[in-house]
């Protein structure tokens, strides 16, 4: 029971996580209808800024800020120099140039910081077990991870709800041609909203470092899973993003953990080693599909075409 | 008196709080072209809608030649003789004219799970497409590419590919759309050579065309059939004047 | 009026017909050349060629005629690669059992992802079919006994009787050029057909098609099947082609490399994935030997291709002409 509420509250913080690349892939996706491949891109980018500049600053905390910052510019860079001259253009050409784009990045990270990874160290503090339930023991900084994305998210919230970029954003998210119409200055608002995806991807690359993982490639496997977010949550929609991110990163996670135990029951020690890791794996996967058989738009679809 | 070939019985349909579609009537005869005209945002598109199958009524009954089509996907009912114009041109704009009128004849000549024969060099196929873009004066201009077609021969191939699946009835959507005088004019000749052949349901905003062609009018407003019989008697139906005309006095006139 | 139109036709192909017609050539003698220079590099690189342009051209069928852009496509890669090998060790050794059960598979495998994920459209069905691919790469990741991760070697290569021997690598060239070939005879009659006009007609305008009294979604069906089991025979032809499979043949990855090869070569063109198969892996053996970082260049070619060139090299060569 313990292990279970251990393996649910990491699946939230995988939710989460999810979550920040999702919010961000759904706002690029509703308001300028751009299928971004380079957005686990961003999401490296960040890990890797904040090994860095902590290494730098001596200071995680310093080297975070500043790899935000730096993940931020460089995405509105991308946005200037490259992704806007995608916009309009059929979804195939989008696919094909983020994929160069992402074959790009893996390299040109690879000439920087080598082909080893990186680590990213915390005060050892962070990793001193806190106990929230009696008997139940959760390393202090899964519980960071987890109330800074809340946080994010928050923020995130008020800033789309109650602020007028915020409206722009959800105007141009259901109904793009409406806000160019409105006179607003377009190429501005993408700009922001690519560099605003580009922060929250580089957030969580940064905040999950410390824990698991800053090297090449680190983007790919979260991206596919953060695409099945977007199309389960429905394209465009920051809360349908959030739904479905805790609900993959739960599936996920839960799955891996108990789904190899559960067969056991039935098969063989080395049939349900092997077909559960295959399983589990498949669990998001599946559940997409179930999803979008009942629902081919999504949870909550905000475009309107 | 003859079975209706279309008949329409209390169709609703709500889209949140808008009653678009407020429990509609009508019967259409064989062999009559029926009009339906009413003001912009009277529900003409909603209407349409549920005709054609792309939108699912709330409440009520659509029988066409004598079967219950209401819950039929819409290319079943295409199948089933009811065929439709687009207001906006939706064609195939990389094949050519005739490429487009064929692909309707082969809709409906048998199934299209052929892998091997050259479509286009079927007679089969190509004579009746000729056959329908001659009825609508574009068959000098069977090769061009939609693309290269102007605006006035677009909408004819629209109406051409409408016939081609020789149906039992062909709605037509505003297929006046966006035409200068003399296109419009050609275009009313056209359907008028049509009506004898094929029973028309005509949704349009041009009044000039209306009254030379419809045996009988209904009038849609908000949603609702507000009057409906013969053109002499709603020209002068006083609901259908205040509803519809009260704002161009001008637009009715013999 | 069609007398103009044939011949204008023919005269439009000209240039496309000369570059075709010029590769082929080059690839027909490839083998020719490298018994006499001993370089059999060249013979693996463009059998490569061969099996992954049949494998671009069966995406081809769905993406560029058919409008249904798969990003899943690499999955039937590895089914039909992987009913090669499973059977391989098992001790089916016979080709005759091996490639049909390599294409049934396949055919299977769209048919079940097909039937599900034709009733998304637009982004949707992109993302979908991408999930299905990443489904076959799981469990092939989770067949322990067929090597897992690691891959499983392949060491006996298909055989037909005693007509053939496909370790003989010349005639296994020309093996996968005949097929190529036929593929694209295939495809081609495949497109020009009623059939084809559906699909066709179903990318340029599907509510119209629904509207004239198409039921789309089975053709469409039918269409993506077809190009499954195309992929399928490819996948069978490159298990034996690299003695090897593992489920990196199916890493998402690779179906954004046939994607690529697909649209690089020209979408709808006939010889495109030829062509962009051919472009695509020269690129990439090329830059890798000029350079540590080959995608440092590679990818903001693509990029370049994506923003700047429309309807791929098959566009730039039937622009000249025009231009």
């Amino acid at each position: 029971m313990l292990y279970f509420i251990e393996q649910f509250l990491n699946g939230i913080q995988l939710g989460m996580l999810l979550f920040l690349l999702a919010a961000g892939l759904t706002l690029i996706f509703g308001i300028m209808d751009l299928v971004n491949l380079a957005h686990g891109s961003l999401y490296m980018i960040g890990a890797y800024f904040a090994a860095t500049f902590a290494e730098w600053t001596d200071s995680f905390v310093l080297g975070a800020i500043l790899a935000l910052l730096a993940t931020a510019a460089v995405g509105m860079a991308l946005e200037v120099i490259a992704i806007r001259r995608l916009y309009g253009r059929n979804h195939l050409d989008h696919v094909l140039g983020t994929f160069g784009l992402l074959l790009f990045f893996n390299e040109l990270v690879r000439l920087i910081w080598g082909p080893a990874g990186l680590t990213l160290p915390l005060p050892s503090e962070m990793f001193n077990a806190v106990e929230i339930l009696p008997g139940l023991f959760y390393p202090l900084y899964r519980l960071v991870i987890i109330a800074a994305t809340l946080a994010v998210a928050l923020l995130l919230y008020i800033l789309v709800m109650r602020t007028r970029l915020g409206m722009l954003i959800r105007a141009g998210a259901s109904n793009r041609e409406m806000v160019g119409a409105l006179g607003v200055n377009i190429k501005l608002l993408y700009t922001l909203v690519f560099g605003l995806g580009a922060a929250l991807a580089g957030f969580a690359g940064l905040m999950q470092a410390p824990i698991l993982t800053v090297q090449i490639g680190m983007g790919e496997n979260i991206l596919i899973a953060a695409f099945v977010v977007v199309t389960i949550g429905g394209i465009g929609s920051i809360r349908g993003a959030f739904v479905a991110a805790l609900l993959v990163g739960l599936v996920d996670t839960v799955g891996r953990a108990f789904v190899p135990d559960l067969l056991h029951g039935f098969l063989s020690e080395s049939a349900s080693s092997s077909l559960g890791r295959a399983l589990s794996s498949m669990m998001i996967y599946l559940v997409m599909a179930l999803i979008l058989v009942v629902r081919p738009e999504g949870l909550f679809p905000a475009a309107s075409k | 008196m003859a079975d209706p070939l279309l008949e329409v019985v209390g169709l609703t349909k709500r889209f949140g709080g808008v009653v678009a579609s407020d429990a509609i009537s009508l019967t259409l005869m064989p062999g009559e072209l029926h009009a339906i005209i009413g003001p912009n945002g009277a529900g003409k598109t909603t209407l349409i809608g549920q005709l054609t199958g792309e939108t699912a009524p709330d409440s009520g009954r659509i029988r066409f030649a004598g079967r219950d089509i209401t819950a039929l996907p819409v290319y079943r009912r295409s199948r089933f003789g009811l065929a439709r114009s687009f207001q906006i041109s939706s064609l195939f704009p990389e094949f050519t004219a005739l490429d487009n009128v064929a692909l309707a004849v082969q809709a409906h000549s048998g199934h299209s799970f052929r892998f091997w024969g050259n479509a286009r060099r079927e007679a089969a196929l190509r004579e009746p497409a000729r056959a329908a873009l001659g009825r609508v004066g574009l068959a000098e201009r069977d090769g061009m590419l939609v693309a290269d077609l102007s605006h006035g021969e677009r909408r004819a191939l629209e109406i051409a590919m409408a016939l081609a699946t020789a149906p039992r009835m062909v709605l037509l959507d505003e297929p006046m759309a966006g035409m200068g005088p003399e296109e419009s004019s050609r275009l009313v000749e056209t359907l008028r050579r049509l009506k004898s052949s094929v029973t028309i349901l005509l949704i349009e905003h041009d009044m000039d065309a209306v009254f030379a062609l419809a045996d009988r009018i209904s009038v849609l407003v908000d949603g609702r059939i507000i009057a409906s019989g013969a053109p002499a008697a709603i020209r002068t139906d006083v609901a259908v004047r205040q509803a519809y005309l009260g704002e161009s006095e001008g637009a009715m006139h013999d | 009026m069609s007398e103009r139109l044939t011949i204008s036709r023919a005269a439009r192909l000209t240039p496309r017909l000369a570059v075709n017609v010029v590769v082929l050539f080059i690839l027909a003698l490839v083998p020719v050349y490298a018994m006499l220079s001993g370089d059999s590099f060249a013979m693996t690189l463009f059998t490569r060629v061969l099996i992954l342009a049949l494998a671009a051209l069966s995406l081809n069928l769905i993406m560029g005629f058919g409008g249904m852009v798969s990003f899943g496509h690499a999955a039937y890669l590895g089914i039909g690669g992987y009913a090669v090998g499973i059977l391989a060790k098992e001790g089916i050794g016979s080709g005759f059992v091996q490639w049909p059960a390599a294409i049934a598979a396949s055919a299977l495998y769209a048919l079940i992802v097909g039937a599900l994920s034709l009733r998304t459209r637009g982004v949707y069905f992109i993302m979908i079919t991408l999930a299905f691919a990443q489904m076959v790469y799981y469990v092939a990741i989770g067949l322990d006994r067929y090597g897992g991760d690691d891959g499983l070697t392949i060491y006996k290569r298909s055989r037909f009787g005693d007509i053939v021997d496909l370790n003989n690598k010349t005639f296994f060239y020309y093996l996968c050029f005949a097929l190529l070939l036929a593929g694209i005879y295939l495809t081609w009659r495949l497109v020009n057909s009623r059939f084809g006009l559906v699909i066709q007609g179903a990318r340029s305008n599907e509510r119209r098609m629904r509207a004239i009294g198409f039921p789309t979604y089975r053709y469409k069906l039918v269409c993506f099947v077809i190009a499954g089991a195309m992929c399928g025979l490819a996948g069978a032809l490159l298990a034996n082609h690299t003695d090897f499979i593992s489920p990196a043949m199916m890493h998402w990855t690779r179906s954004g490399d046939l994607m690529v090869m697909a649209v690089l070569g020209g979408m709808p063109a006939m010889f495109g994935p030829l062509i962009g198969a051919l472009t695509f892996l020269l690129l990439e053996e090329g830059l890798s030997r000029i350079t540590d970082y080959p995608n440092l260049i590679l990818g903001p070619m693509l990029l370049m291709v994506a923003i700047y060139v429309h309807g791929g090299i098959d566009g730039l060569i039937g622009s000249m002409r025009r231009g």
